[in-house]
C-alpha cells in the first residue's frame, strides 16, 4: 500500500482535484450503464447479462453513423437509438417468453444473445478492433489546468451529460407518470392489468430505456477507446458491483454506487495501485455484510 | 389376403453391412485414404473475443505457407491437413483442444499459436505426450529459457521477452543520453507477461543507463476499457519517460485517452507493442514521436523479402500481416523443411532437423538475412528487433534503429545465470 503517496495526494490540491475529476468521469460513464440494468432488474425481474452487449453495440452503431456522416453528436445519438431498438427486439422476440422461467434460464439466454452478437459483430465490422470514433472538434484543445491539476475538456462535457441524464432519469420515475407506472408494474403488475394498464407496453419500454442507456454508455465511451467485439464484459462485471452496492432496482443507489466505485478506483490507484479492482469487491462485500440490500436498496 | 414377409434382424443388420460397404468402396475409400495419409498438424489458437485477431492472422500465415506446399505436391503426395481449434484463450481449454488433436486426430505436429498462460498449459501436454510443438505467440522468456519447463519436442518462433527488453533498453538508453530521462514511470498490463516485461526491461535499462529513477507504475488489468486513473496518476508525478507493454486495442485505448490529458507533449513514451499495423492505424490521431519497437511493419528489416512477403499476405487477406503473422511464417517455413529433410513426421527426427538450424528469412537480420533455432534452448535468434519514432500516418515509424544481438545474447546471458537457468 502506498500511504505516503496517499496520505500526500489528500494534502495536496492540485491530486485531489485531479483524482476527484477523474473519479467523477469514471463513476458518471459507469453510472449510465449500470442504471440501464438496474431499472431492468427492478421493473423486470431479469438479471439481463447482455446489458454489456447491448452497450457494445452502441459503440460500434456509433463508429458506423461517424463513418458514414462525420458528425459526432448525431453518430452517439442514433448509435443509443440504434441500441434501443435491437433491445425491443430482444425483449418482445425472446425475453418476454421467459419472465417467468427460472433464473438459469434467463441467464442461458441472455448470454446466449451475448455469445450471438459477439460473433455477429466480428462478421459484419471484421475481427480487428476499431479506432475510437474520437473527440468532437470543439474539444480538441489542450486540458484545463486548476491548481496544477488536468482536467480535459471532453471529461468536463462527459460528467455534464451524464449529471443531465441522471436528473432526467430521477424526473421521469419520480415525477411522471410513467415513472408511477413503471414503479407499481414492478410491485404489483396484476393490479395494473386488472385497472386496464398495459403492462406489456410498461416492461417493452422499460427494457428500451435500459437498452439506450447501455447503447449511450457505449457510444460516448466509443470516443476514448477502442471499440472490439466482446467489449462490454468488464463493463457488466463493474455495473452488477454499482448494483449490488446501490441496490438491485434503485436509480437513485446506482448513482451514489457509481460514484463510489469511481473515486474508490481513481482514489485507489494511488493508494494501492496493485488492487484497484480487489477494492471495488472489497467495497461489495462489505456493503452486502452490513446492509445485503444494497445501500438505497428496499428491505424484502 | 395380404401375407407379412418377416425380415430378421440379422437379415437387416446383413444388408446395412453391405450398403455402407458398397457406399465406402464406391465414394469413400479413396477419400478416407487420402485423410490417412496426411499429414495433420493442430493449432489450438484463439478464434472469438477480444484476441480473435491473433489466431485470425496466425491462421492466415500457415494457410498462405501450406497451400503452396500442398500445391507443389507436398511431401511425395502427402499433403498437409490443418485442425484448427478455438480455445477462447483459456488455459484448462487450449490443454483439453491439445489433448483431442493427440488423442482423437491424431496429429502428426502442433503449431501452437496461444497467449502465454495457455501455452504454458499446452507445453504440458505435448511435454506427456511427446508431440512435437511449435511455439509461434508467446513471448514470455520462461517458457524456453527455464529448464524446468523447457521440453525436447517445443520450440519457440516467437519473440522471447528478454531479447525485447535488451534491445528496448539499449535503444531507451541512448534517448537517455540524448535528453537526460531521469524520472520513468511504466504502465503494464497485470499479467505475468506484463510484469515480466516490466521486470526484463528496468533491469537492462540499469545495464546500459544506472542513473534513472522509477517514480511510479500503473498496472492496468488486461482489456481495461476505462485508464483514467493511471492516466491520472502520469499528470500527477510529470515523469520524463514511460515504458509500456501495453498491446493490441488497449495500447490504442491509452494512448487515445492520454492524448487527451497532453501526456505526450511532455512526455517521452516508449512502447514495447506499438508497431503493429493494426495497432497504430487504429489510433485516433497517433501523436508523432513515440517510441516503438518495431512488431511487424513492411519497412523494417528494410528488405525486398521483406516487402515481397507483406504484399503476397495483402494481396490474399486484404489487411498486413501481424506480428504473430511472421512468427506463424517462420515456424511453418521451419516445419516444411524440417518435414522434407526427413521425409517422414517422426517426430525425433523433426525435432534434430529443426535443432541449431539458420535459415533464411524475411525477418531474419543474421548473416545472410537469416535466423536461427538455437541448440541450447530452442528458441528463435537473429530476428528483426529494431526502435524508431512513430509518424501520424503510414508507414506510421521512421529512423528506425536495428538492435545489435550480439549484446542481446551477452547481457541475456547474464540475466539467465543470474536466474540460475544457465
Amino acid at each position: 500500500m502506498e500511504l505516503v503517496s496517499f496520505l500526500e495526494c489528500l494534502t495536496s490540491a492540485s491530486c485531489l482535484i485531479s483524482q476527484t475529476a477523474g473519479g467523477l468521469k469514471i463513476g458518471m460513464l459507469l453510472f449510465l450503464v449500470a442504471s440501464g440494468l438496474t431499472l431492468v432488474f427492478g421493473v423486470l425481474g431479469v438479471i439481463n447479462f447482455a446489458h454489456g452487449a447491448l452497450y457494445m453495440l452502441g459503440a460500434y452503431f456509433s463508429w458506423q453513423v461517424m463513418n458514414t456522416t462525420g458528425h459526432f453528436t448525431l453518430s452517439v445519438l442514433l448509435g443509443a437509438i440504434g441500441v434501443s431498438f435491437i433491445g425491443l427486439l430482444f425483449e418482445r422476440g425472446l425475453l418476454n417468453k421467459v419472465y417467468n422461467a427460472e433464473l438459469l434460464i434467463q441467464i442461458l439466454l441472455c448470454y446466449s444473445v451475448v455469445l450471438i452478437l459477439d460473433d455477429l459483430v466480428m462478421i459484419i465490422w471484421g475481427d480487428e478492433f476499431l479506432s475510437s470514433i474520437g473527440v468532437p472538434e470543439i474539444f480538441q484543445i489542450p486540458p484545463i489546468f486548476i491548481l496544477d491539476a488536468i482536467i480535459p475538456p471532453f471529461h468536463l462535457a462527459i460528467i455534464s451529460i451524464s449529471l443531465f441524464l441522471a436528473l432526467l432519469l430521477w424526473f421521469l420515475m419520480t415525477k411522471t407518470r410513467f415513472g408511477h407506472l413503471v414503479k407499481a408494474a414492478a410491485v404489483n403488475p396484476s393490479m395494473l392489468e386488472a385497472l386496464g394498464i398495459n403492462t406489456t407496453m410498461i416492461r417493452a419500454s422499460v427494457f428500451v430505456l435500459g437498452s439506450f442507456l447501455a447503447g449511450l454508455g457505449g457510444a460516448l465511451a466509443s470516443s476514448m477507446g477502442s471499440i472490439v467485439s466482446g467489449m462490454g464484459n468488464s463493463i457488466l462485471i463493474e455495473s452488477f458491483i454499482v448494483t449490488v452496492i446501490g441496490g438491485m432496482g434503485s436509480i437513485g443507489g446506482a448513482f451514489l454506487a457509481s460514484l463510489i466505485i469511481g473515486m474508490a478506483r481513481s482514489f485507489g490507484a494511488v493508494a494501492m495501485p496493485l488492487f484497484t479492482d480487489g477494492l471495488m469487491f472489497l467495497i461489495m462485500v462489505l456493503v452486502l455484510i452490513l446492509r445485503p440490500q444494497g445501500l438505497m436498496g428496499g428491505k424484502k | 389376403m395380404i401375407k407379412k414377409q418377416k425380415i430378421s434382424k440379422r437379415t437387416i443388420l446383413k444388408n446395412a453391412a453391405l450398403a455402407s460397404s458398397a457406399i465406402i468402396l464406391s465414394a469413400g475409400f479413396p477419400s478416407i485414404l487420402k485423410a490417412e495419409n496426411n499429414i495433420k498438424i493442430g493449432i489450438p489458437t484463439i478464434l472469438s473475443g477480444r484476441v480473435a485477431q491473433l489466431g485470425i492472422s496466425v491462421t492466415n500465415a500457415i494457410k498462405m505457407a501450406i497451400n503452396k506446399f500442398n500445391e507443389n505436391g507436398g511431401l511425395n503426395g502427402r499433403e498437409i491437413e490443418l485442425i484448427i481449434r478455438d480455445s477462447r484463450a483459456k488455459p484448462d481449454e487450449a490443454a483439453r483442444v491439445c489433448r483431442n488433436f493427440i488423442n482423437s486426430d491424431k496429429v502428426d505436429v502442433i503449431i501452437n499459436a496461444e497467449a502465454s498462460g495457455a501455452s504454458f498449459a499446452v507445453q504440458e501436454v505435448i511435454r506427456e505426450s511427446g508431440t512435437l510443438c511449435l511455439h509461434c505467440v508467446s513471448e514470455t522468456t520462461s517458457l524456453t529459457a527455464d529448464p524446468a519447463i523447457r521440453t525436447w519436442n517445443a520450440f519457440r518462433f516467437s519473440r522471447q521477452g528478454i531479447h525485447d527488453a535488451v534491445g528496448s533498453a539499449k535503444y531507451a538508453a541512448n534517448i537517455i543520453k540524448e535528453k537526460g530521462l531521469k524520472k520513468w514511470m511504466s504502465v503494464n498490463p497485470d499479467y505475468a507477461y506484463g510484469r515480466d516485461s516490466d521486470d526484463t526491461f528496468f533491469w537492462a535499462l540499469e545495464k546500459f543507463s544506472p542513473s534513472f529513477e522509477i517514480i511510479g507504475k500503473g498496472w492496468p488489468k488486461i482489456f481495461q476499457p476505462d485508464y483514467t486513473e493511471v492516466i491520472t496518476q502520469i499528470a500527477r508525478e510529470k515523469p520524463d519517460a514511460i515504458y509500456s507493454s501495453l498491446w493490441g486495442g488497449d495500447l490504442v485505448s491509452f494512448i487515445d485517452q492520454a492524448s487527451l490529458y497532453g501526456i505526450f507533449e511532455n512526455t517521452e513514451f516508449f512502447a514495447i507493442n506499438l508497431a503493429d499495423y493494426t495497432t497504430m492505424s487504429a489510433i485516433k490521431n497517433l501523436p508523432k514521436g513515440l517510441h516503438s519497437a518495431t512488431r511487424y511493419v513492411a519497412a523494417w528489416p528494410n528488405t525486398q523479402s521483406n516487402r515481397d512477403y507483406d504484399k503476397s499476405y495483402t494481396d490474399l487477406y486484404g489487411d498486413h500481416p501481424t506480428n504473430w503473422s511472421w512468427e506463424a511464417s517462420v515456424a511453418t517455413d521451419y516445419l516444411i523443411n524440417a518435414l522434407i529433410k526427413t521425409e517422414g513426421t517422426d517426430n525425433k527426427k523433426l525435432a534434430e532437423a529443426m535443432k541449431g538450424q539458420t535459415r533464411q528469412s524475411f525477418m531474419g537480420v543474421g548473416e545472410g538475412n537469416s535466423v536461427t533455432i538455437r541448440d541450447r534452448d530452442q528458441t528463435i535468434t537473429d530476428y528483426s528487433i529494431g526502435w524508431g519514432t512513430t509518424i501520424p500516418n503510414d508507414p506510421y515509424i521512421k529512423d528506425i534503429q536495428a538492435a545489435d544481438w550480439d549484446t542481446i545474447k551477452n547481457v541475456e546471458k547474464e540475466w539467465l545465470t543470474n536466474k540460475g537457468w544457465i
